[in-house]
Formats: C-alpha cells, structure tokens, sequence
C-alpha cells in the first residue's frame, strides 16, 4: 500500500473518516506519522480554542484578583488558587465524573462527558487560571509614570482600562502569556489518558503514539514522532505569538523591544 | 474494622460510612497515599543530587565535561511533556534487559527485536520471571522514581546552574584573595551561599513535581489514581456488602482536597525557609531583614 493510499485512508482517522480499522500489524512509517499528525488535530483544536476563549475570562481573573473590592478580589483568588494548586490530571478526572454523574441527572448534560467538549471546559477553566495569574502580575507591574501620564490626559474609568492600562499589561504579560500556550498544547495530550474515552479509536497524536508503541512494544519510532510533531507546533506558536508580540510593542524603538524567551517547564 | 460493622446492611448511614471507609480496600487506598509522599521523599533528594551534579557538570572547566551537562539540561528541558514519562519507562525498561542479555546470554543467537516483540533470554527477565510480588511493584516503582528524578533533575540542574552564576563575582574574588584553592572556594563560598537564589526556583519546581506525582498511574503504579478509581466505581451487593451507585466524582474531590492542602502547606513552609535562608545574605531581602531587626 503507497503511502499516499495511507494518508487517505488515515489522515483524518481521529476524526472519524477514512479508514475504520487501525492498522494492527506490519506497522510502516508511514501509518505511524500520519496517524499521529492525524491526532495532533485534536490537539490543535483543544489548544487554540481553550486559549481564545480562556484569554478573555483570563483577563477578567486579572482585573479581579488585582481589584480592591473584596467581591471581585476573593472569587478570582481562590479560582485561580484551585486550578494552580491542584495536577490538570486530577482536574480532568474529577470533572469527567463530575460531567458523568449530573448526565445521570440531566440529559442536557450528555454531551459534557465526550472529550470534545468536556475536556475542553476543564482547559479553558486550567488556563484561564493561570494565564489569569499571569495577567494579574502584569497588572502589578505596570509603571507609574503611565498611568499618572493617563491621569494627565484625563483619561479615568474605562478609558483608562482600554487604551492604557491593558495594552500596557498585555505588553509585558506577552512573554509569558506565550509559554502559557506552549504549555497548555502539551497538556492537551493528557486529556484521552484521564477518564475521557476515546470514542472509536479517535484520540489525539499521543494516542495513537502510545497504541503504536503497545502494539509494537517499541517505543524508538512513535515517541520521537510526536515529540517531532510537537517542535514543530511549539515553533507555530512561537512564530504567531512573536507577530502578535511585535503588533503589541510596534511603538517602541527596535532595540528596546522584549524578545520572546522559551522556557520550557513540565506538567501543570 | 469496627465490632458494629458484622452487618452493614443493617446500619444507618453514620455508621455505614464509618464502616465503609474501614475495609480492607480502603486501608490500601490510604496506603496508596503514602506511596505518593513516599515518591516525593525519595524523588527530591535524587533530583537535586541529579542537578546539582548536572549544574557542576556544566560549569566544568574541562570543555566536553561542561558539554554533557549542558546537552543533560537541554535535552530534558526540551522534549515536550508526559510523553517522555511514558516512552522513557519503557525505554529504560528495555535497555536494563538489553545489556543484561548481553552479559548474560553471550552465545543467544536470535535477534532482540523480532518484529513487534522485544525477545530476551529467561535469565535476563527484570525482574525474574518467578520473583516475588513485591520485587514486581518495587522495580516499578524504582523505574519511576529514577525517571521522575532523571526529568525534573534537568530542570534543577537549570535552577542550580544559575544559582551559582548569581552569586556576587566579589565573594569568590575574596575567598581567592585568601588563597583557597578552586575547589575551597567552591564548597565553602559559593554552595553556602548559592541556596538563597535557587530556592525560588526549586520551590516552583517542587511544586511542579507534587503536581506531576498523579503521573505515577500512567507508568503502571498502583497510586491513588488507581484506588479512586477501583474504589469509586459502582457496586453490587453480588460483590460486595457495601454497595453503592458511582461515587468516582467524590473520591477525585478527595484527591483535589488532598492536593490543594499539600501546595498550599509546602507555600507556606517554603515561605518560612526563605525567611530562614535570606537571614545575613547579600541580597535586598537579607537587607531588609537587617534593617527591621536593628
């Protein structure tokens, strides 16, 4: 079979279409790259639309833990104290039972316990807490001068908020806010290793990376794969992280620019 | 475990619960929690004997010395996440078998790999096959703690390394001017002294490893994972006397309780260490201290 039949059949298994049947034995190369690249569509899925959606709630985490007010303050604290304090495995466990036992209640919740929606509720809550973090000291750090300068102009309330204070914050919270991604990509893999079923064999690229290494008792050839796979999307969102970075600071002179700095942590 | 639990159909739900909570199951399942503090306890130690030995090692004057240790960090640091938990058991698992076949079995004439199996001779089985129950669970467990300490050792190597570039350049120019030898200067100035500025970044990464300890289950060890999913599951009064619908959402509060605590106490105690370490330092923290004494 050429590989171009394999890529038919396979690359968009995760998803439920081609081929039904894995392929269990005579494993090629082939079938073990376009699997997994299959897988990492899910990965990406889970990733990019926890991050949009958990910026903005993020951002509200931020403005609220760094708020006066005791009503905003308190919530924000111990929501991001629970989802930093705890493992992302713990938290994907607990909400999938947690999604399992009010389905046996409400039928409305069916849907929650399929990895699709119901991880991804738990990724968006374990990365708006912590990009919420993020923000909340990027709000600390703004300097004085620009905000007294905002005085200056007469800018208060909201107007203040829009046009100096959160670009400003965002500016500095860049950085971080991108290895935050990274971070949260990677953690996309635990997601069909916590309680979440794959439902008919249509996981994501650690999936199937850890089916080819059972089945051919190998772990030389898929493992290398998908961490191949990952460089290259850890590269992506460096490449698109830098041009929103380089949108943010466009003002600043070429020098004085952050630049962005990888630092690769492990398990949240 | 109670004289009131010989028949738990008859009780009320106090009692039930206290009975229920007190089988033989759940004394494995509190067991499993040890098992967790018992990784962390012997897992730190490693790591940072791990990374402080990479540290050294990349800040060797020899040059392909100082290479090992760099390459240790950044390879580590850069491979992404659990997948390396899950391929580095099995490799390491294969590899103690692979050169013990070799030693073992000099005159096997097959091939290793054999397609989709991995085939060595019987004697170079880890652990033997007719070993007792425990050398199974203890060579798992040892597999995972070397892997646990082998990762996040990098990752103090990285810390530990910077901790020892932080250290004012004028210390080691003064226990120079004294005349101690590369080596004096080394264990008596700047490992005292290097502490204060590792510490934030080890108590962030010991963090990181009390949150990584639930991984255990993926590499095969009988963890709280496990039992709170054994235990949680639904039971028939076929199986058992205390049946009960599916209480896995409650046990995996148990374990997000259980965590929370556990962060929330190193915090606070790593908060107290740091007071402690700062005291007399050169640093502005240690200044301030000198100054609300005074």
């Amino acid at each position: 079979m050429s590989c171009l039949q394999t890529i038919q059949d396979y690359g968009l298994r995760s998803l439920g279409y081609g081929e039904r049947l894995l392929p269990r034995e005579g494993f090629t190369l082939c079938e073990q790259f376009t699997l997994i690249g299959s897988g990492l569509l899910w990965n990406i899925y889970f990733g990019v639309i926890a991050l949009l959606v958990g910026f903005f709630f993020a951002t509200a985490l931020g403005v609220g833990k760094a708020s006066a007010n005791p009503w905003f303050r308190k919530p924000a604290e111990w929501f991001i104290f629970i989802f930093r304090g705890s493992p992302l495995f713990i938290q994907f466990f607990f909400g999938y039972f947690l999604f399992l036992s009010l389905k046996s209640e409400y039928a409305f919740f069916a849907p929650f316990t399929a990895a699709w929606l119901g991880a991804l509720i738990v990724l968006f809550l374990n990365t708006a807490a912590y990009s919420g973090e993020i923000f909340y000291g990027a709000l600390q750090s703004i300097p004085k001068g620009d905000v007294e300068a905002a005085d200056a102009y007469g800018l208060s309330g909201w107007s203040r908020f829009r046009r100096v204070i959160w670009p400003t914050s965002l500016r500095l919270a860049w950085p971080a806010y991108t290895n935050e991604a990274i971070f949260l990509f990677h953690a996309t893999t635990l997601v069909f290793f916590s309680g979440f079923p794959a439902w008919q064999q249509r996981g994501d690229a650690l999936y199937y990376a850890s089916y080819f290494a059972d089945k051919t008792f190998n772990p030389f050839v898929p493992y290398p794969i998908l961490a191949g796979y990952f460089i290259l999307l850890t590269l992506c969102i460096i490449g698109v992280f830098g041009l929103i970075n380089s949108r943010l600071n466009r003002h600043l002179p070429q020098a004085q620019r952050r630049k962005i700095r990888l630092r690769p942590n492990l398990i949240r | 475990m109670f004289s009131f639990c010989t028949d738990p159909s008859i009780l009320d739900d106090w009692f039930w619960t206290a009975c229920y909570l007190t089988t033989g199951v759940h004394m494995s399942f509190y067991m499993s929690f040890l098992k967790v503090l018992l990784l962390l306890a012997v897992t730190a130690p490693v790591a940072l004997a791990f990374g402080f030995g990479g540290a050294m090692l990349a800040r060797a004057r020899f040059a392909p010395l100082s290479w090992v240790g760099k390459g240790y960090i950044a390879l580590v640091r850069g491979v992404p996440d659990i997948a390396f938990f899950l391929f580095f058991v099995i490799a390491l698992d294969q590899g103690i078998e692979y050169l013990r076949h070799k030693v073992l079995c000099a005159d096997w004439d097959m091939p290793i790999r054999q397609g989709s199996d991995f085939v060595v001779c019987q004697a170079a089985k880890m652990p033997l096959g007719n070993a007792a129950q425990w050398v199974h669970e203890t060579y798992g467990f040892a597999l995972a703690v070397f892997t646990f300490a082998l990762v996040f050792g990098a990752f103090a190597a990285n810390v530990l390394f910077g901790a020892m570039r932080a250290v004012p350049r004028p210390q080691l120019e003064t226990a120079e001017a004294y005349g101690m030898s590369h080596r004096q200067t080394f264990w008596r100035v700047l490992v005292p002294q290097m502490w204060v500025y590792a510490l934030p970044g080890l108590s962030n990464l010991w963090m990181v490893l009390i949150k990584a300890t639930p991984l255990l289950f993926l590499l095969g060890v009988e963890d709280i994972v496990y039992w709170a999913r054994e235990l949680g599951g639904t039971k028939t009064p076929r199986f058992t006397d205390y049946p009960h619908p599916d209480y896995r959402m409650w046990y995996f509060l148990a374990l997000l309780v259980f965590y929370l605590l556990f962060t929330r106490i190193s915090e606070v105690a790593l908060d107290r260490l740091m007071k402690r370490l700062t005291r007399g330092q050169a640093t502005t923290g240690g200044e301030a201290q000198r100054r609300a004494g005074a």
